[in-house]
């Protein structure tokens, strides 16, 4: 049966919209009394109070009064809504409705670079940062997605510009028609943020961790701003984001991470943000509530996938399909979890099956009350105008069939503003029931009209004695039927009538027979349609996995502790005097190495049989990429030290788990080599299920990334980026030089300030702060770089500016300057083999690491990739090989050097009483390619153990199975579904660059050191 | 005594400018060679401990313990030595890229995308820097790859010492190379609809050449010769192999299958998901070539050893199989790759043939090289601890038919002079 379209009537009262005070009328002026009263209802007032049989009146826009005892006033239009409900009507915190829409930047990344903003008058120099955007004056009414949101229930909404990092004020509109004036009820709601970039064509900032830079230091930019009295430039951005400061805070974020990235900042800032939420909160549940901030939570439940086909199942990560069965829960859990939160349409899409998915799925109905008219008001500070309803406050509410949350209730109307929107027609005639019809001269037949509630658009008609499918409309009280009776009549048989009497039901009119004839009909009503409905769905099962963490595969169900271990009968690589201890125990407790001896025995101590093993310190990378978000490289300007890696750290990334598989306990993560000072580093433990706050290395010293050479000079980026400052090592020198020319001018500055407090103090530059803290021996450099020219030249500039290089990483000509290299004191750490990817590594020699340990100079490998990492051991035995090391010094190289380069040596890097409990079981001598870690231990918590992998590896095939059955299910009942896509994963490398925004390819960018994973190449 | 006097210094400077360059490729073998008590490593499997291996003008002459050394033979004491089969590096650009970055310095893929007329050899590039550097780790043949498109060319085998491509010829024009298209749709790009009426196109062109290349190949003198499918005649008549480059399970069944379909049987390259279709490649007899151990498992999902284990998943099946690295300079860590899957449950003799002789069937060259055994190639190596361990592999002597070659490399080269700028000082 097809819904007929002409049930649907979208009538405004009285065809009539708002007139404004101020506007001039052409004709005789249209006041009216408005003033109606709706009895007998259920009116919920809010999610806690309901009224039974009580009366709600409203005059104009507003409410006038509710109660159970309420006086109709006289005048009034009066609605008897017995065993019907009022609820009021919705909120949306967070919506796009009535704004122009947003149109992408024409610009591709790979066009030349833009350095500074397009747009044009006194703004920030930044197109990200647009805090002068103020929704109330591009705001339009927008008569049809206003009707498509008030079906749902909504009756006013927050209007919020979806473009920029600070996107400027939204507005609180009402969805009514009419002239904008009247409907926007607050023109400043909230101060609005983003991590993207959004329509701006600006290259920076292109990855997350600039984005947050940039918000950082607008932050600080604001402030100095708003306290420089005799200001040298006016900027109406930072006037405008001044002002805005004290309205809620909403930041839009794409998934659990940025809530915490997000919340960090706040903090620093003293700003509590409203996060609008990507919906996976459930992931880091307790991470959420600690940060104190509210919710907006969209209902985006992803459809299953098509996943009958196994082959095609496989594109589908375990995580992707939790979070298909457990999506639905998050709201619920938040209600658990007592986090306030609001719910959003979102698109509007599925949105009563979503929200009716999230009550089966733990959310209760009070909750889900709340979440979409008080809570929303409270976290915009209207509620004095919305969200419940009370005297003097908008007549906004709809009128429901039944309980609002009842699988068949029906919104029958939505009143904004006192404006009527019928969404059902209650008033219409219930046709329902079994007939007798008489056509003249046919014979009787049995008509049946059946559909789910009285005020259901949809009517079907059964002849019980022929088959014949019936076409219905029906306006008000007129009825049109068009069918045939094969067996009786040829051709079709249309009907036009009315319904001519109403208890009991009698319809008449008269019919079109197929040879043209008209003749008359009639149809008496016999008795009540049988009820034939089905009884309400059982409440699904509520088997839903568990989530792990990280919430991707090998993920644990519970974060294992640290245990008091005693590991017996070892080989020890001590990386100290003792040398190799054979036979010997080693006791870990409190998440530190505790003991090592003989045939020790200690009560309560977990024994581990290390008979024939080997143990030695975790492995530690001094150069990787792995566990970010969105970008490695913010090399979209020559200087980023005011960027950092701590900002974007991804605990939900794979490779930790698989580096854990390889003995790597602590990864030092840095910036790429796509500018000549690039940013913070960030190093890590592999705390595999911590959350990013909790896998950063304690009390560890900073550092930052620099980089010379091919890639800070764009040599291989391509014809159009022939523009950016240094295109040759000349300036990659002057870069550098002017930099910290810069920061010792700004030190001065600031110097001169702190002492005499007097004035305004200076602008404060993160990205001098940075360079500033280097000359203060506070932060370390890492400097990415090759040929010995241009190792030379660096040591110059920081012997004239004042610093010292701690660590030179990739450093392949290093064995050419290695007297050079510790005359200045730097370190080096470098690939055992790589060379022949690109022309600055065409003298690399596999001796590098050889020779320059061979002149004092401390020395390790690094991978610079996620495959390698897994095999850094195999990695150090090429130092034995090439060179001859020896097999206790080159295990250093990926240990003890590496940690002494990170300045951790008194905390990791080998095995002595007092030092952290990282540390490595392996089956054989960590050197041989035959080697395997058998148990990887970080803070004395076994982080990888090879039996439980093998147990893991079988209960991801298992959860996998059992999802994948559940979402043949879901087709099969018929749910909408969606085609499984392969996400490309992505491994960073130094000068792998992402842009976000716009058509992202991350493969595009990806110039891989030769070592390309074949499935990019597909 | 002047005379003399300028002679020496002559040949001193004639010794460093020599040091400077690539090694000399070295003259043919003259006098027959006896490598004599040590372990021999046959490539076949199977170890002979205490073990003599003979060979002459070039080739194996005999193989064994009891084996009667040639009066006029160089012995090589063998004590403490392990010999083994010269490597074989299987799909590889090595001579056809020197560096990477440099536009100018790669001829490996060709415009286009069905060039199987499109040969590596005349690329090969032997006096680059790089092949000297991989011979040192004891790899001393190649199979050099044309890249990119759908048939990418026609490729050669290669041996690492020459002093031009025709001299490094060791069989030429052998194997057609061919990627297989994508079979599954990757999210960030078009939509999935357009996404599959794209590999269909690819699909059915592929198809439809292949029939009409099988149709040119019965045609005893064709009016009009169209390069190409001349080019692929001998896949047809099994004078040529086809390589098909397929990595995702349902492009492995798809490649097979439509080999199949010409009568063809196959090489997979990649492979990387052929664990999931054991029985259907035993079934199927397909050959594979496994690209790169040390990868990462292509899934999120996938067992963390996943890459590290296939090959003793397809060797427990009685698949054959080889080892192999893409790109070039890489190639020195052949050996490594096959270590690591011992760590994974190979055996060790096994690994090796996964690096010798299994390569050499699969190439199709196993009647002249790929184990120690009389009447093939003298291509072996004597090697002082574990080939396959990087901690002890020590490669001393190598031979590519016969001839010893100079196992120097510019990176030594470099190494002796900056070791000697520090030991003056």
């Amino acid at each position: 049966m097809k819904k007929s379209l002409l049930f649907t009537l979208f009538l405004v009262s009285g065809f009539r919209v708002f007139a404004q005070e101020t506007f001039p009328v052409n004709g005789v002026q249209d006041q009216r009394p408005d003033l109606y009263a709706f009895t007998h209802a259920t009116i919920f007032v809010n999610a806690e109070t309901v009224l039974q049989n009580a009366t709600l009146v409203i005059r104009g826009k507003k409410i006038e009064s509710v109660g159970t005892a309420v006086q109709i006033p006289q005048g009034a239009v009066v609605t008897d809504l017995k065993g019907k409900f009022i609820y009021p009507a919705f909120i949306d915190a967070f919506t796009s409705y009535g704004l122009p829409e947003i149109k992408a930047g024409a610009r591709s990344f790979r066009a030349t670079p833009q350095f500074l903003s397009s747009k044009k008058g006194a703004y920030n120099w930044n197109e990200a940062i647009v805090p002068e955007y103020d929704a109330k004056s591009y705001f339009q009414v927008d008569e049809k997605k206003a009707a498509d949101l008030r079906k749902l229930g909504f009756g006013a909404v927050n209007v919020v510009n979806r473009d920029g990092i600070a996107r400027g004020t939204s507005a609180f509109v009402t969805l009514a028609n009419g002239k904008e004036n009247e409907v926007i009820a607050n023109d400043r709601t909230s101060s609005n943020y983003s991590f993207s970039k959004g329509t701006s064509t600006q290259d920076y900032p292109s990855a997350l961790m600039g984005c947050i830079a940039l918000l950082r230091q607008t932050y600080y930019d604001v402030r100095w701003y708003k306290a420089s009295a005799n200001k040298t430039d006016f900027n109406i951005s930072l006037d405008e984001l001044n002002k805005q400061q004290t309205i809620p805070q909403i930041f839009e974020v794409d998934n659990v991470l940025d809530i915490l990235r997000a919340d960090k900042i706040g903090d620093e800032f003293g700003v509590q943000y409203i996060f609008k939420s990507g919906g996976d909160e459930y992931k880091r549940l307790d991470k959420v509530k600690a940060t104190n901030g509210a919710l907006i939570v969209p209902l985006n439940f992803p459809k299953p996938y098509e996943v009958e086909d196994p082959y095609e199942a496989m594109q589908i990560n375990l995580s992707q399909l939790k979070n298909w069965e457990l999506a639905p829960s998050n709201p619920g859990q938040l209600e658990k979890a007592g986090i306030k939160f609001s719910i959003t349409s979102g698109d509007g899409q599925d949105f009563w099956e979503n929200l009716r998915k999230a009550i089966d799925n733990g959310l209760s109905e009070k909750q889900a009350l709340k979440a979409l008219t008080e809570t929303p008001a409270e976290l915009l500070n209207v509620t004095d105008k919305v969200g419940s309803l009370k005297t003097g406050m908008y007549a906004n509410f709809i009128i429901t069939s039944a309980n609002l949350f009842k699988k068949d209730n029906l919104i029958l109307e939505n009143w904004v503003q006192g404006q009527r929107l019928i969404v059902n027609n209650a008033s219409q005639v219930d046709l329902r029931g079994l007939y007798n019809l008489k056509i003249e001269s046919l014979p009787t037949v049995k008509l049946t009209f059946s559909g789910k509630s009285a005020f259901v658009n949809e009517t079907s008609i059964q002849l019980d004695t022929v088959k014949a499918k019936p076409v219905v409309s029906r306006l008000n009280e007129m009825l049109n039927f068009n069918f045939s009776l094969k067996n009786l009549t040829k051709g079709n048989i249309a009907l036009s009538g009315y319904i001519s009497n109403n208890e009991p039901l009698q319809l008449k009119g008269t019919a079109v027979l197929a040879d043209g004839k008209s003749v008359s009909w009639v149809a008496d009503w016999t008795e009540a349609a049988k009820e034939n409905q089905k009884s309400e769905d059982p409440k699904p099962e509520q088997a839903l996995g568990t989530i792990t963490y990280p919430f991707i595969a090998f993920g644990f169900k519970e974060l294992p502790k640290a245990e008091k271990l005693l590991i017996k009968n070892v080989t020890v690589w001590t990386n100290e005097k003792e040398g190799k201890l054979e036979n010997t125990d080693v006791l870990l407790d409190g998440g530190k190495i505790v003991q090592l001896g003989k045939n020790l025995s200690v009560s309560g101590a977990k024994e581990i049989d290390g008979t024939g093993k080997h143990l030695t310190a975790g492995i530690i990378d001094e150069h990787s990429h792995i566990a970010i978000s969105r970008g490695i490289n913010e090399g979209t300007q020559s200087v980023t030290s005011e960027v950092r890696i701590g900002d974007i750290i991804n605990s939900e990334d794979i490779n930790i788990y698989r580096q854990l598989a390889g003995g790597v306990t602590s990864s030092h993560i840095l910036h790429g080599s796509a500018n000549v000072i690039g940013g913070q580093t960030q190093l890590i433990k592999l705390r595999w299920g911590k959350s990013p706050e909790e896998l950063k290395f304690e009390n560890s010293d900073g550092f930052i990334k620099f980089a010379l050479g091919e890639n800070v000079k764009q040599a291989n980026w391509g014809e159009n980026q022939r523009y950016r400052f240094p295109q040759t090592r000349m300036g990659v020198e002057q870069v550098l030089v002017d930099a910290f020319q810069r920061a010792k001018e700004y030190q001065k500055q600031w110097d001169g300030y702190n002492k005499s407090k007097s004035g305004v103090a200076p602008r404060k530059d993160l990205e001098l702060d940075a360079l500033v803290e280097i000359l203060n021996k506070k932060r370390f450099i890492t400097c990415h770089s090759y040929v010995q020219s241009e190792i030379n030249m660096l040591m110059h500039v920081a012997d004239s500016m004042g610093f010292k290089v701690n660590t030179f990483t990739h450093i392949l000509e290093g064995y050419k300057v290695a007297d050079k290299i510790k005359a200045h004191g730097a370190a080096g750490s470098t690939f055992s083999d790589w060379w022949a990817y690109k022309m600055e590594v065409k003298d690399a020699i596999p001796y590098n690491g050889a020779i320059m340990h061979s002149t004092g100079l401390l020395v390790a490998f690094n991978s610079d990739d996620a495959e390698m990492a897994r095999r850094l051991n195999q990695e150090a035995a090429k130092a034995v090989k090439y060179g001859d090391v020896s097999e206790e010094e080159a295990w250093k190289f990926v240990t003890l050097n590496p940690a002494k380069m990170l300045h951790v040596d008194n905390k990791v890097g080998s095995i002595k009483v007092g030092k952290d409990a990282d540390v490595v079981l392996w089956s054989a001598s960590p050197l041989s390619v035959y080697a395997k870690a058998e148990k990887t231990i970080v803070d004395g918590i076994v982080y990888f153990d090879i039996d439980r992998d093998k147990q893991l590896q079988a209960d991801v095939k298992a959860e996998r199975a059992r999802i994948i059955q559940k979402m043949i299910d879901a087709k099969t009942k018929g749910e909408k579904t969606q085609k499984p896509m392969r996400e490309l994963a992505f491994d960073y490398h130094c000068d792998s660059e992402y842009h976000f925004g716009g058509t992202e390819s991350d493969a595009d960018y990806n110039y891989r050191y030769g070592l390309e994973h074949k499935e990019n190449q597909h | 005594m002047k005379k003399r006097y300028l002679t020496i210094i002559f040949f001193a400077l004639a010794a460093l400018s020599a040091e400077a360059q690539i090694p000399v490729p070295a003259p043919k073998q003259t006098k027959a060679i006896a490598v004599v008590g040590a372990t021999i490593h046959v490539g076949n499997g199977t170890v002979i401990n205490n073990g003599t291996v003979v060979f002459e003008n070039g080739k194996i002459t005999s193989v064994g313990t009891g084996v009667n050394v040639p009066a006029n033979a160089t012995v090589i004491d063998g004590k403490g030595k392990d010999v083994y089969p010269g490597l074989i590096a299987p799909n590889t650009v090595l001579g056809l890229v020197e560096v990477e970055a440099v536009r100018s310095t790669n001829d490996d893929a060709e415009v286009g995308s069905i060039n199987p007329n499109v040969r590596s050899l005349i690329s090969y590039n032997s006096d680059s820097d790089v092949p000297s550097t991989v011979r040192s780790n004891g790899v001393l043949l190649a199979e050099v790859v044309p890249q990119g498109g759908l048939i990418s060319g026609t490729s050669s085998v290669v041996q690492l010492d020459a002093w031009n491509w025709e001299d490094a010829a060791y069989v030429a024009d052998n194997v057609v190379h061919l990627n297989w298209p994508t079979m599954s749709n990757t999210a960030g790009g078009a939509p999935a609809d357009q996404q599959k009426e794209q590999r269909e196109k690819s699909l059915q062109l592929l198809s439809s050449y292949f029939s009409q290349a099988q149709a040119y190949a019965q045609l005893p003198n064709p009016a009009v010769k169209n390069l190409k499918f001349e080019a692929m005649k001998g896949v047809f008549t099994g004078a040529k192999r086809l390589f098909i480059s397929a990595n995702s399970a349902k492009e492995i069944l798809a490649a097979v299958t439509f080999a199949k379909a010409y009568k063809i049987s196959p090489v997979i390259v990649g492979a990387e998901e052929a664990f999931l279709l054991l029985p259907f490649l035993k079934e199927n007899n397909v050959q594979l070539l496994i690209e790169r151990v040390h990868s990462l498992p292509g899934r999120e999902d996938n067992d963390v050893d996943q890459p590290y284990k296939l090959a003793m998943q397809l060797n427990d099946a009685g698949i054959l199989y080889g080892l192999s690295l893409d790109g070039f300079w890489q190639q020195r860590n052949l050996p490594f790759m096959a270590g690591t899957t011992v760590a994974y449950g190979v055996e060790k003799e096994k690994a090796l043939s996964s690096i010798t002789l299994n390569t050499a069937k699969i190439l199709g060259i196993d009647r002249i090289t790929g184990s120690i055994e009389a009447g093939k190639d003298a291509n072996l190596l004597i090697v002082k601890g574990d080939l396959l361990d990087m901690k002890d592999s020590n490669v001393e002597q190598a031979y590519i038919q016969g001839r010893q070659i100079d196992l120097n490399n510019k990176q030594k080269l470099l190494m002796r002079k900056f070791s000697d700028k520090y030991s003056m000082q």
